[in-house]
């Protein structure tokens, strides 16, 4: 009997009580926790970004031939669909995390906790700069 | 605007029900009056046999937390005038992930267990004598922890995280952020030994940041914003007897 139910200690001797399930579908019954969903889900798409990153690196390595193959392949719509889907869900990871931030990082300055617009605010603005800078080698070349 | 407002309530009765059930009233509809307000009248005016929990009226014992239409709510803070035009009936439901002892009651013990492990009380090294006075605090010391100390118990963080619901040896969000009242203390040396019971699965670690338990709670604890502070701390402990274990406790 101890067996079917978690390990938590309830009062002995207790008149029956109701022990309601959640249900499988219990992420889409409020926005909210559908957005955690896809937020946890988006680790996916990042994970596939990194695997064409290194994909690029490797055909770089191997030459101009095997470079323009890696550019065909990119250009396969099915990939440009892929990661279309993976751009979007990648600047959703980005931006809902950076919009946490704040939470996890209680910093104080001069005795008082730095504002969370400043450090949502810092993060975007990192990311802008690289961002920028990473255009500016692009264009350039 | 309508003059009564509807209401269904959950009703479970552990003697007579295998299963709880909905039942519907109708109450007046004024609009001073929060949904305890309405708990009230059915109970004195209407149906006696109605259970629930309250006591202060006034967002400060925690005992009257509820789902009001899927949310959890301090039922003495929610205005009835929010639903009127909804122009549906008010969902009342107990406490979800708790199980329900009676129609709106539900069993806390749970909570009231892992509170305890976390020792929510000020630890010393060594207690000084009476007679050499109080601990001072600055004002600025007191502004670290003042906003986890808010909590009022109202479990209302409980209900609103899914990882309790679906994993219920989670310690939760308002035991964590009470830990963290503690180990942010200036007069508190109890941290290494709360430590045990928070660095682990079942702990901080067991939380994924839904946040959800920050939006509910009527105190502005900001439970989530106390675990992921201490999984940063957690991490660097972590790091630090790893690096120089003779600094280890
Ligand atoms: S942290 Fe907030 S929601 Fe949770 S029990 Fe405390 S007061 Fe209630
Ligand atoms: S009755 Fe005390 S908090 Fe609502």
């Amino acid at each position: 009997m101890s067996d079917e139910r978690p390990p938590t200690r309830y009062t002995e001797y207790h008149p029956r009580w109701y022990r309601p399930r959640v249900s499988t579908w219990w992420w889409l019954a409020r926005w909210p926790y559908l957005k955690f969903i896809l937020r946890e889900i988006s680790s996916v798409f990042v994970a596939w970004f990194v695997v064409v990153l290194l994909l690029q690196i490797r055909a770089l390595s191997r030459g101009p031939e095997a470079y323009a193959a890696f550019e065909r392949w990119l250009q396969n719509p099915l990939i440009v669909l892929l990661n279309l889907i993976t751009l979007f869900f990648v600047v959703f990871h980005a931006t809902t995390w950076f919009n946490l931030a704040p939470s996890a990082m209680a910093i104080r300055f001069g005795g008082k906790r730095v504002p969370d617009l400043l450090i949502v605010g810092t993060n975007y603005a990192a990311w802008a700069a690289i961002s920028l800078v990473v255009a500016w080698f692009l264009v350039r070349s | 605007m309508a003059e009564t407002i509807s209401l269904e309530v959950l009703r479970y009765s552990p003697e007579r029900d295998a299963e709880p059930s909905f039942q519907t009233y109708d109450v007046p509809l004024r609009k001073d009056w929060v949904v305890l307000d309405a708990l009230n009248y059915i109970k004195d005016k209407v149906d006696g046999s109605l259970t629930f929990r309250w006591s202060c009226r006034m967002g400060i014992c925690g005992s009257c937390g509820m789902m009001v239409n899927g949310e959890p709510k301090l039922t003495c803070a929610t205005f009835l005038s929010n639903y009127a035009n909804e122009n549906k009936p008010v969902r009342v439901q107990p406490l979800r992930y708790f199980p329900v002892i009676r129609d709106l009651v539900v069993e806390v013990t749970d909570f009231m267990t892992k509170l305890q492990s976390v020792k929510p009380w000020l630890i010393r090294e060594k207690e000084k004598p009476v007679s050499d006075g109080e601990y001072l605090q600055t004002p600025d010391q007191l502004d670290r922890y003042k906003q986890f100390s808010m909590c009022i118990n109202c479990l209302l963080c409980y209900a609103a995280c899914p990882v309790y619901g679906l994993d219920p040896v989670f310690i939760g969000p308002a035991a964590i952020a009470l830990a963290q009242r503690y180990n942010m203390d200036s007069r508190d040396e109890g941290a290494h030994e709360r430590m045990d019971v928070l660095a682990q699965h079942e702990g901080i670690w067991g939380c994924t940041f839904v946040g959800e338990c920050t939006k509910v709670c009527p105190k502005h604890v900001d439970p989530a914003g106390a675990i992921q502070q201490y999984k940063l701390t957690a991490t660097i402990e972590r790091f630090k007897t790893f690096l120089m274990p003779w600094a280890a406790r």
